[in-house]
């Protein structure tokens, strides 16, 4: 039997959508090509997730800036992923360290590692002096590299530091498609027991058709500074500034 | 009640019932989360023996979630069916679970006990049953649901065509609906997650899905799987909506967390049925449910996630709805951790669902963070489609490239109409010859086929 294979017809339809149609077939299965490319995107996923971060080369990039290092109570990847409790509370040892730092600030910058140690490897750095350039006149405190962090481990990091704002960036959990988005959260006067309705969210920050690091540092410095003058974060702050998710006519890699 | 047994010498206690009901689960990472799983292998078979001689009567006399703090179990309790129940009301759950299996339990003696049976009884038996029971009993078990296709006849093998894209973009989803439509998926429904969960952009897309239907004349649904809320705001503009779509939870608290209660899904469910839209059927609403939801909202109330999951099921089924499914590895690994946990649940979920007479589906589903991959979803689609799973949900390539997560493909329902000899629902089975898609031999044709009439005018319409 002959292998079926999509014509001339769908070549318009694919640069509709990412998504993965007109894949042809092989009786009723996929043809090869198609099942080893999807192994591919979810192997780069899972690599991602299960990928640490590189804090000392991550610290050598944010140099000048003044960094620390923390951990969440989960002591491993498998118990992160478990255990989302664990990794929004702060180690004894970190806690101790994060005290002693102390401090007053306008905002601190935490750098998780969340589910895509890959993606904050690659964009971080980039993404925190982007917003710190946003932020003129504001008070920067030290950019804290966390380990095994859910979005809450900034809430006793930034009570900690003394932060007025605390502004997590945080690897995304991995698609087939993109392994390597970050997502940014704001919390405003944080500390433990903020909720996610207290949060501002701003997600897909990838060079895959996401939002780019400039674009997403201009709504973040929009909306901490409101935060900041309606001393308030989360759902009672709108943010009208940002734009529609950019999709640009694209076939699946 | 004394919750206790003797095993070997070793004496196990439980304090109450909801702790009977955790202890006995299989284990999963959710119940661990909520500290409430066996804290060993023994102690879990203990609660099973415990549970096995428990009357099924006492989930009437003891709510796991307080009757006067919870709508829910208001709804379970006060519109029980005593007379449902009378041919079982006798049996332990132990018993329970051997009358499920015996060949006095057939299709007509299932369909009658459902109204007598709460999710509760339900997640209890499951407890005590081995994934082949899950099959074997809901396999025995037909839900027959109709709108503008029949969902659920025998030898019939539904699916709902999830045409996802990232931003929302109506031709993007019209060639993913196409895509679908030519590998002969979506009579259950074709039913898109919005990207951007508003009024004006769900209600585009409705109208968008709507005259895709139209033109080619498609005995099918479709959806938006939008709030509960934006679909009453949607309908109230006379936008056509067909299904009204909302995920439920097993508790008020948790339906709390989702923007609903009992009497906004009243609402919209007398709002679509005024509509009149069906033409088969009048079933009208479709819900998600998923292990888990109960607890992310902390709304369990110390009860596993199994039986929250089955209390949902009972919130669905106040609503005569078309289509229910689980969701089932969508939440991620800190509820259900690897393909085993993922494959229990699913067959739970469908078990539980049928039991109590929803006509149940599955998103059979992974993210990247959990223990999974294609073959447990190969081994879980195949297991529920001997279950007699109702539908099944499928998404080109099984890449959701909004939601970010895998489901089935296209191609995953062709393998199993192939290998089980299983047609879709009638109305599109018909259509689908009718225009071509399907060749008279009932095999499909493929993508590029001039012989299918559908093709060559999808062709004109694009050239």
């Amino acid at each position: 039997m002959s292998e079926i294979v999509p014509g001339e017809l769908w070549a318009k339809l694919r640069r509709t959508t990412p998504a993965r149609i007109a894949l042809g077939r092989v009786g009723h299965a996929l043809p090869l090509a198609e099942v080893l490319d999807f192994q591919l995107a979810h192997a780069r996923a899972r690599d991602a997730v299960h990928a640490a971060l590189d804090s000392a080369a991550l610290a050598a990039e944010l140099a000048p800036m003044p960094v620390l290092q923390a951990e969440s109570d989960a002591p491993d990847r498998a118990t992160y992923l478990r255990r989302p409790d664990l990794g929004r509370q702060l180690s004894a040892r970190s806690a101790a360290l994060l005290a002693e730092a102390g401090g007053r600030c306008d905002v601190v910058f935490v750098i998780g590692d969340g589910l895509s140690a890959t993606g904050v490897q690659a964009g971080a750095a980039q993404l925190v002096r982007a917003c710190a350039a946003e932020l003129g006149g504001l008070i920067i405190g030290p950019v804290v590299i966390a380990h095994q962090a859910r979005v809450a481990l900034g809430d006793p990091i930034g009570a900690a530091l003394g932060a007025r704002v605390c502004v997590m960036i945080i690897g995304e959990r991995p698609g087939l498609s993109v392994h390597d988005s970050l997502g940014i959260y704001m919390t405003f006067a944080p500390h433990p027991g903020r909720t996610d309705a207290e949060r501002n969210c701003i997600s897909n920050i990838h060079g895959a058709g996401g939002l780019s690091l400039q674009e997403a540092a201009r709504t973040l410095g929009w909306l901490l500074r409101e935060a900041l003058r309606r001393e308030l974060s989360g759902v009672a702050l709108k943010d009208d500034q940002t734009p529609a998710l950019p999709f640009e006519d694209s076939a699946p890699a | 009640m004394p919750f206790t047994c003797d095993l070997g010498g070793e004496r196990h206690g439980f304090a109450d019932l909801k702790a009977v009901l955790a202890a006995a689960s299989p284990a999963r990472s959710g119940d661990e989360l909520a500290g409430l799983a066996a804290a060993s292998a023994t102690r879990r078979v203990a609660a099973r023996w415990v549970l096995a001689d428990l009357p099924l009567k006492v989930f009437l006399s003891e709510a796991v979630v307080p009757y006067e703090q919870d709508e829910v179990t208001r709804l379970i309790i006060d519109s029980h069916d005593t007379a449902a129940f009378a041919p079982i009301a006798h049996l332990t759950v132990g018993g329970f679970r051997d009358w499920l299996l015996s060949e006095a339990a057939d299709e007509a003696a299932l369909a009658a006990i459902a109204p007598g049976a709460t999710p509760e009884m339900a997640a209890a038996v499951s407890k005590l049953m081995r994934n082949q029971d899950l099959i074997a009993v809901a396999q025995k078990i037909r839900v027959v649901t109709a709108f503008r296709s029949t969902i659920g006849l025998p030898g019939r093998l539904s699916t709902r065509l999830q045409p996802n894209h990232p931003a929302d973009d109506p031709r993007g989803i019209a060639a993913a609906v196409l895509d679908g439509l030519l590998h002969g998926v979506g009579d259950a429904v074709i039913g898109v997650n919005p990207a951007t969960d508003s009024v004006p952009a769900a209600t585009t897309l409705i109208r968008m899905l709507d005259e895709l239907r139209q033109a080619y004349a498609i005995p099918t649904q479709t959806c938006v799987l939008t709030h509960v809320t934006n679909a009453l705001a949607i309908m109230e503009r006379g936008a056509p909506v067909d299904l009204v779509f909302q995920s439920v939870a097993g508790s008020e608290a948790a339906n709390a967390g989702f923007g609903i209660d009992l009497a906004i899904l009243r609402e919209a469910h007398s709002a679509a049925l005024a509509l009149g839209r069906g033409t088969v059927g009048r079933n009208v609403m479709y819900f998600e449910t998923g292990q888990g939801s109960a607890l992310s909202a902390n709304a369990h109330h110390g009860v596993d996630q199994q039986t929250m999951e089955a209390r949902a099921h009972a919130v669905a089924r106040a609503f005569d709805p078309l289509l229910v499914n689980t969701v089932v590895g969508f939440i991620g690994p800190e509820y259900l951790y690897d393909g085993k946990q993922i494959i229990r649940a699913g067959l739970e979920d469908h078990f539980c669902g049928k039991l109590l007479g929803l006509p149940m589906g599955c998103d059979v589903c992974y993210t990247n963070h959990a223990e999974a991959d294609q073959d447990d979803m190969d081994s879980l689609m195949t297991l529920l489609t001997v279950a007699g799973c109702s539908f099944l949900i499928c998404v080109p390539g099984s890449d959701d490239v909004m939601l970010s997560y895998q489901s089935l493909s296209n191609h995953d329902a062709l393998y199993l109409r192939s290998v089980m000899g299983l047609r879709p629902a009638p109305e599109f089975e018909a259509w689908l010859a009718e225009v071509g898609i399907a060749a008279p031999d009932g095999r499909l044709r493929a993508l590029t086929d001039g012989a299918s009439p559908f093709v060559r005018r999808l062709a004109e319409t694009l050239s």
